[in-house]
């Protein structure tokens, strides 16, 4: 009974008609996306600009590394390196992380609970449409902004913006209010969109989905979804102060009339600390699903992981200000976000363990959802072991703002975030197109991807220690630097040349891709019931909900699991 | 066998209401916001630099505060009678929350012409203008949206397109009414006693 209650039949080498594809031309096609509430459609547009937005951060992180790859280099200007990394953190963080956690969420929530939509459908192209569009206007900067008032350009305050910088005497010209206008209204879009899926989470389950078997994946989104209503007003706040200050001459951050720079940072690190766990808890969610389908093993320790993953938005309220050890804190400022960031790890090991438990033991398949998944463990340790370390206050202040807290955020980000997002792609593909995402490409993916990462941010590490800043320019040879740059750089191809093959994949899969069948890797959760790819309403039945795999209960009506919870 | 799953149980399957869950989430992230203005009104509390000062310029607000928690009384009765299903008591209840509404922003009005004709204080004067009319207008703009959203049903209402089974909905406005009635309460204390007598 692995097919489920659905009565689409699939043929050999046929998919079932989607509805709206009859129309069949591109236009009728791009139609069809614009005019869209569904939430399937909407979760691809979120993952597709999401890409897109990848791709043109990941040519400026290209542009980075070129310029840094040898000493003395003049690869770009001075003003447009300062511009580069900016737009690359900026669009990494908010248009590439963010709207990849709001696709995947978009996708499977109501998959995964049994819904039929979203609770507010054209609140959540609103919430798209708003994203996109502010990606849009950060991107005009490179061509509105010195048409319009000549001078200004692209925003090259840093992702973090820190007062006095932002002000008008510094920073000349309407680039940074692009950054920070941009960021108010996708920032507007992610909220509502988090209380979108909120409610389809606490109101739309099916029958029996109660709170204690939603899968992993939903409790993790449930936990950002959280953090991102709570802590993204903090950054709206702040960037509706720096408008003010800009344009109608308020003083929140000038210290000449009695205002603080430091203030900026507290209100930004405020959001931008949970803003990790905004991003990382999706990847979470990812590693959840898939460890367990392809260990043939139920997770281990499920209430100690829901647990793990509440108390991580707990903590993650209090642990801000370890992204300012330096600038001067009383002792007890610094203890206590120092002891707070070495608490947050506790929880966190507690999934890694979790985690290991499920494989321990298992029947594991080495199929590219869980060689991701695996690598994305692996390397994610490292990240909190390097974030553990700079929680110490001390290392914190020989090391801050080096490249070792480059490496080290770049191993959260790619190195756990992306890989999860890569185990996402090769896991749920098949149920969103049909079609299996080819081995051959996705191991060629896998291994250029994975080489290039640890090329890249392994030698990062390095050069941190030896007192490498972050943000410079260039560097002068002779200070032990170079090799480890230039190792960096050549990385950087790899991971270019691996995402070619990622990309290159999803086109030609859609199109050439074995047929996948509504349930190819045996799972648990009940997107895996309807077909793939699933109609517009979802479901036609949905049986009643009576365990943590009601698809297992499915097709092993002899053992159910709701014998045994 | 899916069929013998569904008739197995036949427990009635209650979920929240969505409307009372989204606005509880609408409120939280509007309180997140509000917090981090409070917060920054409360750290430049006497760390203006130049003139004028709270305790120079602010006169305790009673005329908006009696409409502003009056107005929260009020829609409280009017939403009674709705569920009644009086509509003309609802009519008359909601007009005057929506009139108290309106009332509020006038006031609003009243006390920043004063303050930037009279006393010379703008968001540009010192760090006390700043963070006092960010909050204050910042609050401000959430009574107009409130105010919007009043004279929305008051509109609807009148024209026959409000039943006593909308009262679930409307009671979401009054929600959200209350919300910004306390935040007023937070704003009062901050603003009008804390940083005035300091």
């Amino acid at each position: 009974m692995a097919n489920g209650t659905t009565t689409v039949d699939v043929g050999e080498e046929q998919l079932p008609a989607r509805p709206g594809q009859e129309r069949g031309t591109l236009t009728g096609w791009i139609q069809d996306l614009i005019y869209t509430v569904d939430h399937k459609k909407l979760g691809i547009l979120y993952i597709g600009m999401a890409l897109v937005f990848l791709v043109l951060a990941g040519i400026m992180a290209l542009l980075i590394r070129a310029q840094l790859a040898f000493p003395d280099g003049h690869v770009v200007s001075p003003q447009t390196f300062n511009s580069l990394f900016t737009v690359h953190g900026t669009v990494m963080i908010f248009w590439v992380a963010m709207p990849l956690a709001f696709g995947m969420a978009n996708y499977l929530v109501p998959l995964m609970i049994g819904a039929r939509d979203m609770a507010f459908p054209r609140l959540n192209a609103f919430s798209f449409w708003l994203t996109f569009f502010g990606g849009c206007l950060l991107f005009f900067s490179y061509v509105g902004a010195p048409g319009l008032y000549g001078s200004g350009g692209a925003p090259a305050v840093a992702w973090m913006a820190l007062a006095p910088l932002t002000s008008r005497a510094f920073s000349v010209g309407p680039s940074t209010d692009y950054w920070s206008l941009s960021l108010l209204v996708a920032g507007i879009g992610s909220v509502t969109g988090a209380i979108n899926i909120m409610v389809t989470i606490f109101c739309y389950r099916t029958k029996g989905m109660t709170l204690s078997r939603l899968p992993l994946f939903v409790w993790m989104i449930v936990t950002t979804m959280f953090l991102v209503i709570v802590f993204l007003p903090p950054l709206s706040a702040a960037q509706i102060m720096l408008t003010l200050e800009r344009y109608l001459g308020a003083k929140y951050f000038d210290t000449q009339a009695g205002g603080s720079a430091i203030l900026w940072q507290h209100f930004f690190w405020i959001f931008g600390h949970p803003e990790v766990y905004i991003l990382a808890l999706p990847a979470f969610g990812v590693l959840s699903e898939v460890i367990p389908v392809f260990s043939r093993k139920p997770i281990f320790g499920y209430p100690m992981m829901v647990a793990a993953s509440v108390l991580i938005g707990f903590i993650s309220a209090g642990v801000w200000a370890h992204h300012m050890f330096t600038v001067g804190m009383t002792s007890f400022g610094v203890t206590f976000f120092g002891v707070a960031t070495l608490a947050i790890s506790v929880p966190t090991g507690i999934k890694i363990f979790n985690w290991l438990a499920t494989i321990y033991g298992g029947k594991v398949r080495l199929e590219l959802p869980m060689v991701f998944a695996f690598t994305a463990l692996f390397q994610f340790l490292i990240a909190g072991l390097t974030g553990v370390m700079l929680g110490v206050a001390p290392f914190d202040w020989q090391l801050n703002d080096s490249y070792f807290v480059i490496a080290h955020f770049h191993y959260v980000i790619v190195g756990l975030i992306l890989f999860a997002v890569f185990a996402f792609f090769y896991y749920w593909y098949p149920k969103v197109f049909g079609r299996m995402l080819d081995k051959k490409l996705g191991f060629w993916h896998f291994w250029l991807f994975t080489i290039g990462f640890h090329l890249t941010f392994d030698p990062q590490h390095i050069a941190g220690i030896l007192g490498m800043p972050r943000r410079i320019y260039t560097y002068h040879p002779g200070r032990g630097w170079e090799l480890w740059n230039f190792i960096s750089s050549i990385g950087a191809i790899f991971q270019a040349l691996g995402i070619i093959f990622f990309v290159l994949n999803l086109i030609w899969s859609a199109r050439k891709g074995k047929v996948a069948g509504d349930d190819p890797w045996d799972a648990w959760t009940l997107e895996w019931m309807t077909t793939s790819p699933p109609a517009d309403y979802n479901f036609e039945k949905l049986p009643e909900v009576r365990s943590r795999r009601p698809l297992w209960d499915l097709k092993h009506p002899d053992d159910p699991d709701w014998k045994f919870e | 066998m899916s069929s013998e799953t569904l008739t197995a149980q036949e427990t009635d399957w209650r979920q929240p209401s969505p409307r009372k869950v989204a606005m509880i989430l609408v409120i939280l992230t509007e309180s997140a916001l509000f917090t981090i203005f409070v917060v920054a009104y409360l750290f430049y509390i006497g760390k203006s630099l130049v003139p004028p000062y709270p305790h120079q310029v602010l006169h305790f607000p009673w005329l908006g505060s009696v409409l502003l928690f009056g107005s929260s009384g009020t829609i409280m009765v009017a939403e009674h009678h709705l569920k009644k299903g009086s509509i003309s008591g609802f009519h008359l209840w909601w007009a005057i929350t929506f009139a108290a509404g309106v009332g509020f922003l006038f006031w609003t009005i009243n006390e920043w012409l004063h303050l930037i004709y009279q006393e010379g204080l703008t968001i540009s004067t010192n760090l006390f203008g700043s963070t006092f009319y960010s909050l204050v207008g910042l609050h401000a703009s959430h009574v107009l949206v409130g105010a919007f959203l009043l004279g929305l049903i008051l509109f609807m209402s009148l024209t026959g397109r409000i039943r006593h089974y909308h009262h679930e909905h409307v009671e979401m406005i009054s929600w959200y009414w209350h919300f910004v009635d306390c935040v007023w309460v937070v704003v009062i204390t901050v603003v009008y006693i804390i940083s005035a007598n300091s």
